[in-house]
């Protein structure tokens, strides 16, 4: 008896086990609803200011409430892939520009209706939409400029960037301003596969052909924008060995006052806001022309979303509603992608840096990141690591090219 | 004298030992077979819920090209071709080698080492076991980046230590030719407190009437280890060497917490490419393969070990 009253209880925990492991989808009723929100834009420091558009949100739609999850940027696309996979993604979550074709192609994204485009930027707004239909909201844009330690260049005797200023104006100044025995640094650029695409722009270069299939970075230009790009490393530039190209690396040497010049984008000045030092910023210098790379974010609606109205009323809120534009300037967080530049007029007045105008005039000539609808992040890694190979010295910067070239062609063709 | 030493001073058992089979009626039988099912189930199940199932669904996998995204479409066996040309799978299962060459090796002896250091009436030796058992149960996470600390290139307490001596020490992980022993030398220091555990149990379990009597025959301490020792320690060398092999082909924590499979892909080993292929790339089709071809590769490596222990393994 006792045997049987045994194997009964080890059934009964197995069935348990086997139940826990399928929950029943309740059905949808009217009333109340709970939406779910993915994001990676408030993490490290905007979280806050989330909160405060969320909030807003929930008081004017009384029947909704959103739950939000922040994750960190380095683990997002892998955690959002997962989710997709498993069907388990939230009714609203970020994605990049880089990612959205092939979310939209691989029909994860539900249409989001917009009853009044002219409220976002349009160039920006139709980055997301596909054959007529709006399948993501841009939330931000940010771009990439040269932030300088102007005490630095004081104590150098120097005269600080302008928007003038080309790569020969940049070396050389660099080159002054590094005192490898002070442990201070005149220069920091990553080594990656998005400061090549633009600086490859810069020189006048193109990273795919005409068939978006095709790389077509490998010629002279593409090797001079590669050299400009990994010749810094131990000579202005900290070198791998020492660090650099580890995460906050490049930040954290320009908080504690010991690098000159700093490529990184304007979603630092939050960061930067209370260093012991003066610091401004101008536009990048480029080489035959100027290109600033332009980032945006924005958010999607999940096609298996059960809630996808109120998920594209959150959506829509986040990204043009008044709360979110004041609460994004007050905060110096990216800039919000609306049109009405006079709602953006107190951007320039709040403080540090003073130049705030060079994140308007790097607008003026931009260079988007290559976008292909097949191997993305394969096209990225692999013009990373042969980039870094290049800044080791294991290849010249011409094998290098001609090796990504040859890879990154085989991925994405 | 070795003939006289070669069979321990008991009786062997039984060549077959029949497995009990719960009686001879039918009732009885049922009876029997109801309680070993309570027992197997707690672990039966989950075995089935998180291995047998992912591996069935991975071999389906395998055969479609599913992106993770969109509806898997049916593609045959183009995975594998796919894979069998493709230069990189090479690489992956050559710096998966050549991890399992440097660390089998390393891990094994320094874990035979300490076992017979500790075998020994050493004070303080219960601490020293907990002390070397410490790094197994520590998380990859923390080890890998306390290991990347100490091998830095630039200030690392290794290469400081080593300048003292007028050595220029290496770039570690930041050197193609370096990456792969800094990995193999913080996998090996990690491991040595498993491989001490398992191989000091083996030594407790030889009788030391053994030793001693050839201590009497004039056996030196060579000796007895390379003839009493060795032999009589064979079943617990083929336990660690069995799961040190199943675990040197799954390598991947310590490789992607300490170079990310760098520097330029030279330390990226299999699991690692399973998981760039599934997470980075979306390629859940060619993953699946990949992952089918290691359990391939890992059984055949297992079933020949299996087979050969027959002429070294001495179960006494």
């Amino acid at each position: 008896m006792r045997t049987t009253a045994l194997a009964a209880a080890g059934i009964a925990a197995a069935a348990a086990l086997v139940m826990t492991a399928c929950t029943a989808d309740g059905g949808q009723a009217d009333g109340p609803v709970t939406i779910t929100y993915t994001n990676f834009i408030s993490n490290d420091g905007n979280e806050e200011n989330l909160q405060k558009i969320v909030a807003a949100f929930e008081e004017e739609h009384p029947d909704i409430s959103v739950e939000v999850t922040t994750l960190p940027y380095a683990d997002y696309g892998t955690a959002l892939q997962t989710d997709l996979a498993a069907g388990t993604v939230s009714d609203v979550f970020d994605l990049e520009y880089a990612n959205y074709a092939q979310y939209q192609a691989n029909g994860v994204l539900a249409e989001i209706p917009v009853e009044d485009p002219s409220v976002y930027r349009e160039s920006v707004l139709e980055a997301y939409a596909t054959d007529g239909k709006q399948y993501a909201l841009p939330s931000s844009f940010s771009t990439v400029v040269l932030f300088y330690n102007s005490d630095l260049f004081d104590a150098a005797g120097l005269e600080y960037p302008t928007s003038d200023w080309t790569w020969a104006d940049e070396q050389a100044a660099a080159e002054q301003l590094t005192d490898q025995a002070a442990g201070v640094w005149g220069d920091h650029q990553p080594v990656s596969f998005y400061e090549f695409y633009k600086v490859l722009a810069q020189n006048g270069g193109e990273f795919l052909d005409e068939s978006g299939t095709k790389t077509a970075f490998n010629t002279p230009e593409g090797v001079e924008a590669a050299e400009w790009l990994v010749g810094k490393s131990g000579t202005v530039m900290p070198t791998v060995e020492q660090g650099q190209g580890t995460p906050d690396f490049d930040t954290n040497l320009f908080s504690d006052g010991k690098l000159a010049m700093l490529h990184t984008g304007i979603w630092m000045f939050g960061a930067f806001a209370d260093v012991p030092f003066g610091w401004d910023i101008a536009v990048e210098p480029g080489n035959t022309q100027q290109a600033s790379a332009l980032f945006s974010n924005a958010v999607g609606v999940s096609s298996g979303s059960k809630h996808q109205d109120a998920a594209a009323e959150f959506a829509r809120f986040l990204t043009s509603s008044d709360v979110m534009v004041e609460t994004r300037l007050d905060a110096g967080w990216e800039l919000p992608v609306i049109s009405d530049e006079a709602a953006l007029e107190s951007y320039l007045t709040l403080g540090d840096p003073a130049n705030r105008q060079a994140v308007f005039d790097s607008l003026d000539q931009v260079a988007l990141p290559p976008v292909v609808a097949k191997g993305q992040q394969e096209m990225q890694d692999i013009m990373t690591e042969e980039l870094v190979e290049a800044q080791a010295g294991r290849k010249t910067v011409e094998e290098a090219l001609a090796s990504a070239s040859e890879r990154i062609d085989a991925a994405i063709g | 004298m070795t003939a006289t030493l070669s069979r321990p001073g008991r009786a062997a058992p039984p060549a077959v030992r029949r497995a009990p089979s719960g009686g001879r009626t039918p009732a009885a039988r049922r009876r029997y077979a109801l309680t070993v099912l309570a027992f197997l189930l707690p672990s039966a199940v989950p075995l089935a819920m998180f291995v047998l199932g992912p591996m069935v669904a991975a071999a389906w996998i395998s055969l479609t090209d599913w992106n993770l995204l969109a509806p898997a479409n049916w593609v045959g066996f183009d995975n594998y071709a796919k894979l069998l040309t493709d230069p990189k799978t090479g690489d992956v299962f050559l710096h998966t080698l050549a991890y399992i060459a440097g660390y089998l090796p390393l891990v094994y002896l320094g874990g035979l080492a300490i076992a017979l250091g500790l075998n020994t009436a050493l004070r303080g030796r219960t601490l020293l076991r907990g002390v070397y058992f410490l790094p197994v149960v520590t998380s990859w996470i923390v080890v890998a980046l306390v290991w990347r600390w100490l091998l830095n290139p630039a200030n690392g307490v290794v290469n400081t230590v080593l300048a003292w001596f007028g050595i220029d020490g290496p770039g570690w992980w930041t050197d193609p030719a370096w990456a792969m022993p800094s990995i193999i030398l913080a996998s090996a220091w990690k491991d040595l407190g498993f491989v001490m555990v398992i191989l000091l149990a083996g030594l407790q379990a030889i009788d030391p009437a053994l030793l001693e009597a050839a201590r009497v025959d004039g056996a030196g301490w060579w000796r007895r280890l390379v003839s009493i020792i060795m032999p009589l320690l064979s079943p617990a060398t083929f336990f660690v060497i069995v799961i040190s092999l199943i675990n040197g082909f799954q390598v991947f924590d310590q490789v992607y917490a300490m170079t990310g499979g760098g520097p330029g892909g030279a330390t990226q080993v299999v699991v690692q490419q399973i998981y760039d292929l599934t997470f980075r790339y979306g390629r859940a089709g060619e993953a699946s393969a990949l992952s089918w071809m290691l359990f391939v590769v890992i059984l055949a490596v297992t079933v020949v070990q299996i087979r050969g222990q027959r002429k070294w393994v001495n179960y006494g």
